[in-house]
């Protein structure tokens, strides 16, 4: 992993993170990147209780994510 | 009409003199993007709801007349791109690039823009005539001012119609920008392109795909959807291309495994430029409705509370106005045509008011009683579903759905397992993923309904007095455990590596449209009593007869002996032939059991049956009757509904095995267990 590389399931609700790379199967990589999960593109984490489903703001849309798959989205903090 | 064509190419279309003009035009768009309210605008109640051949995706279709001219809409199931990763968008490529509709209207969402412009990035390099109907103006606007239409229409370089379907606006301009678009050659669209670092291998790869692809598949788009790991095009490719060709394109796909993130991103890049041009810049800090009501509903805790509420309020409405509505229901076929028919067939032979009235009425009577409930438990769902909320309550239950093998969404229509299964497999239809679809439909017979926990309450206090509420409780639990058991089991067959996994937008709520809710309502409700309710006429009229036959009693019947004939499977199970005929007798509907106990104990009557129940059977073989009760095999409702959603009668078969074959095991290994305990 990079300097500050994290996935997505473990920033806080609230932070600022950019996307670095997609892990996993095609179909999944492939669902994520059409609703918005590319390489570079800004998300914040709405809500992140530390277990179960994640809440991410992508592109303008909320978008929930089961917990494994939040963890296959790899950022970098910042803000 | 399906004309071969590429939009750039094509003169005017001709028509017949004095018959309308016929166009048929495809409604694509993202979920949740209003792409129902246009179709149900412009369609009204002339559309017809089916489904797409050979699958089990709903297809919607209907007419609109503008002057002379008559658009056959079909109103495409919603997808976020084109890929084939799940059926719906399988089904929605397949039918743009062979059925060749005259128009392409693709609806986006003006608030959401970025995302919402991937699928049109998409749809751009297709060969098919694109009209951009621009959505919720009015959400976009007061979040953040009003876009800059013709920005838009510029970069895009098709035609683009502002609109706030919920509010009718826009629909006409709609209409006629596409009967426009359809009568003048347009210049080709704009269309995205790729990420830099795979600029070289997508023109190299399409240069290859030239001279083998059929004419209606751009060559870059294939490309691209080659980089992206489509199953479909890679198939068609492999087949096209020549025995030298292929392998040369299938070395440079294997260099960059990473297309698909390329081509995403490419798509995303492109729109990132237009986007800049046409969206003011957003207000800051500003919190939407949305995300503060998001903070209680998405909550752990508090969104479970608020689940259960939801809940409570489906099942209290439909308590309330279902259950009297259903009586009357039956009150008025039972006064208005039964005695009426059997006074006018006094004089014909017996079985013929016999089977007219006690066979196909009563068949018919439990269609029309299940059709307030259902009609009810689809309003309540399609209003949750229509404001936004069924989302949060997929999420707020994702973590406990994740042990049966399905994510979040599965739970809603298993929920409504509890007061019927029918609805529960009806409601499946909300899960995006075919395969999920399936295992939440054979899963949901094992949800006790409400039918089940009658017979189950009116049972249990005679053999087991103040442990009855107990045994209850046990029941439903033991029927949940195997649900989830199965699930995991299953899950791991039909779901392989992909199971589980939960990506779904959560809408912005938004106030409930009247329309959009009463006619889905009245789709479903149709479709129900089209489909299903014919198989139950049918079959209430053969239950009548085995029940019947030969002799005119049940005592004596063909369902009789059929119980008699299975006695060395009652020995094992505890159960003498009467039980087991009442076990038989559930398959029909699941309240029949205690029937079926009332006429072959008590003549009928049923004061005296608690009695004569207790004399006759221990409280061991109760609890057998009562596990392989709880567990039996799905209702004949249910089956033909499993049959008609799941897409054929091999999925009812395998249902009907499994639940036969847990059900009867079961029943062995309590009143053998309980034998071997001293217990019998």
């Amino acid at each position: 992993m990079l300097d500050g590389e994290v996935s997505l399931s473990a920033i806080a609700a609230d932070a600022m993170a950019r996307v670095l790379h997609l892990y996993g199967g095609r179909d999944l990589v492939a669902r994520l990147a059409a609703l918005g999960l590319t390489p570079g593109v800004e998300v914040r984490m709405v809500q992140n209780f530390g277990h179960g489903p994640v809440i991410v703001m992508v592109r303008g849309t909320r978008l929930a994510l089961g917990r494994r798959e939040a963890s296959r989205v790899h950022v970098q903090p910042f803000g | 009409m399906a004309t071969t064509h590429r939009p750039s190419e094509e003169a005017p279309l001709a028509g017949v003199p004095g018959s309308p003009r016929h166009l048929l035009v495809a409604l694509a768009g993202q979920p949740n993007v209003g792409k129902s309210t246009v179709f149900n605008l412009l369609t009204g109640l002339s559309q017809h709801v089916g489904n797409w051949s050979g699958k089990t995706v709903e297809k919607k279709t209907g007419t609109h007349r503008h002057g002379e001219w008559e658009l056959e809409l079909v109103d495409l199931p919603g997808t976020y791109s084109l890929s084939t990763s799940s059926e719906e968008e399988l089904v929605a490529r397949e039918f743009l690039l062979t059925a060749r509709p005259d128009v392409v209207v693709v609806v986006i969402n003006a608030a959401a823009l970025e995302r919402h412009l991937y699928l049109v990035a998409e749809l751009l390099p297709l060969p098919v005539r694109l009209v951009v109907a621009l959505n919720m103006v009015d959400v976009a606007s007061r979040e953040g001012g009003s876009l800059d239409v013709e920005a838009l229409r510029h970069a895009l370089g098709v035609p683009v119609v502002s609109m706030v379907a919920s509010r009718n606006q826009g629909v006409r301009e709609l209409v006629e920008t596409v009967v426009a678009c359809a009568q003048n050659p347009t210049p080709p669209p704009h269309s995205p392109g790729i990420r830099t670092d795979h600029a070289a291998v997508w023109e190299e790869i399409a240069s290859l795909l030239v001279p083998s692809l059929p004419p209606s598949f751009p060559p870059k788009w294939a490309a691209a959807k080659l980089l992206e790991g489509d199953r479909e095009i890679t198939r068609l490719a492999r087949e096209c291309c020549s025995a030298e060709t292929w392998p040369r394109i299938e070395a440079l796909l294997a260099a960059h495994e990473d297309g698909v993130l390329a081509v995403a991103s490419g798509r995303y890049e492109w729109i990132a430029g237009i986007v800049k041009t046409v969206v003011p810049r957003p207000r800051p800090g500003q919190v939407s409705l949305t995300e503060r009501l998001d903070r209680w509903l998405t909550h752990p805790l508090w969104g479970l509370g608020a689940l259960a509420g939801a809940f409570g309020l489906v099942y209290g409405i439909t308590f309330v106005l279902g259950s009297p509505l259903q009586k009357l229901v039956e009150r008025a076929i039972n006064a208005g045509l039964g005695r009426p028919l059997r006074a006018l067939l006094a004089d014909a032979p017996q079985w013929i008011p016999g089977l007219l009235v006690g066979g196909v009425l009563a068949g018919a009577g439990t269609v029309a009683s299940f059709l307030p409930l259902l009609a009810i438990f689809f309003a309540v769902l399609a209003l949750l579903e229509d404001v936004g909320y069924l989302a949060r309550a997929a999420y707020v239950t994702d973590r406990f759905m994740h042990l049966i093998g399905l994510h979040g969404k599965s739970s809603l229509p298993l929920m409504l397992g509890f007061g019927c299964n029918v609805p529960a497999i009806m409601g499946a239809r909300i899960l995006d993923s075919r395969k999920a679809r399936l295992l939440t439909i054979l899963l949901a017979p094992l949800v006790p309904c409400a039918s089940r926990m009658t017979v189950i309450l009116f049972m249990a206090p005679v053999f087991f007095g103040k442990w009855s509420p107990l045994v209850a409780w046990a029941l439903v639990l033991l029927s949940l455990g195997i649900l989830v058991a199965l699930g995991a089991l299953l899950g791991r067959v039909l779901l392989g590596r992909e199971r589980g996994a939960f990506i779904m937008e959560l809408p912005l709520y938004h106030r409930p449209k009247v329309r959009t809710i009463a006619l889905q309502t009245w789709q479903h409700s149709l479709e129900f009593l089209r489909k299903a309710g014919t198989v139950i006429l049918v079959f209430s009229a053969v239950v009548w007869a085995l029940s019947t036959l030969p002799h005119g009693q049940i005592g004596d019947s063909f369902l009789a002996q059929a119980g008699h004939a299975m006695a060395p499977l009652g020995a094992w199970l505890g159960l003498d032939w009467r039980l087991l005929v009442a076990l038989l007798s559930s398959f029909f509907a699941k309240e029949n059991a205690v029937a079926t106990l009332a006429v072959l104990f008590a003549g009928g009557e049923a004061p005296h049956l608690a009695d004569a129940l207790a004399g006759a059977f221990t409280p061991l073989a109760a609890l057998s009757f009562l596990v392989a009760y709880t567990l039996f095999v799905p209702c004949v409702p249910t089956l033909a509904t499993l049959r008609q959603e799941a897409g054929g009668w091999r999925w009812a078969a395998l249902s009907f095995l499994m639940l036969l074959v847990l059900s009867l095991v079961s029943g062995v290994l309590v009143f053998q267990g309980g034998r071997l305990l001293g217990l019998g």
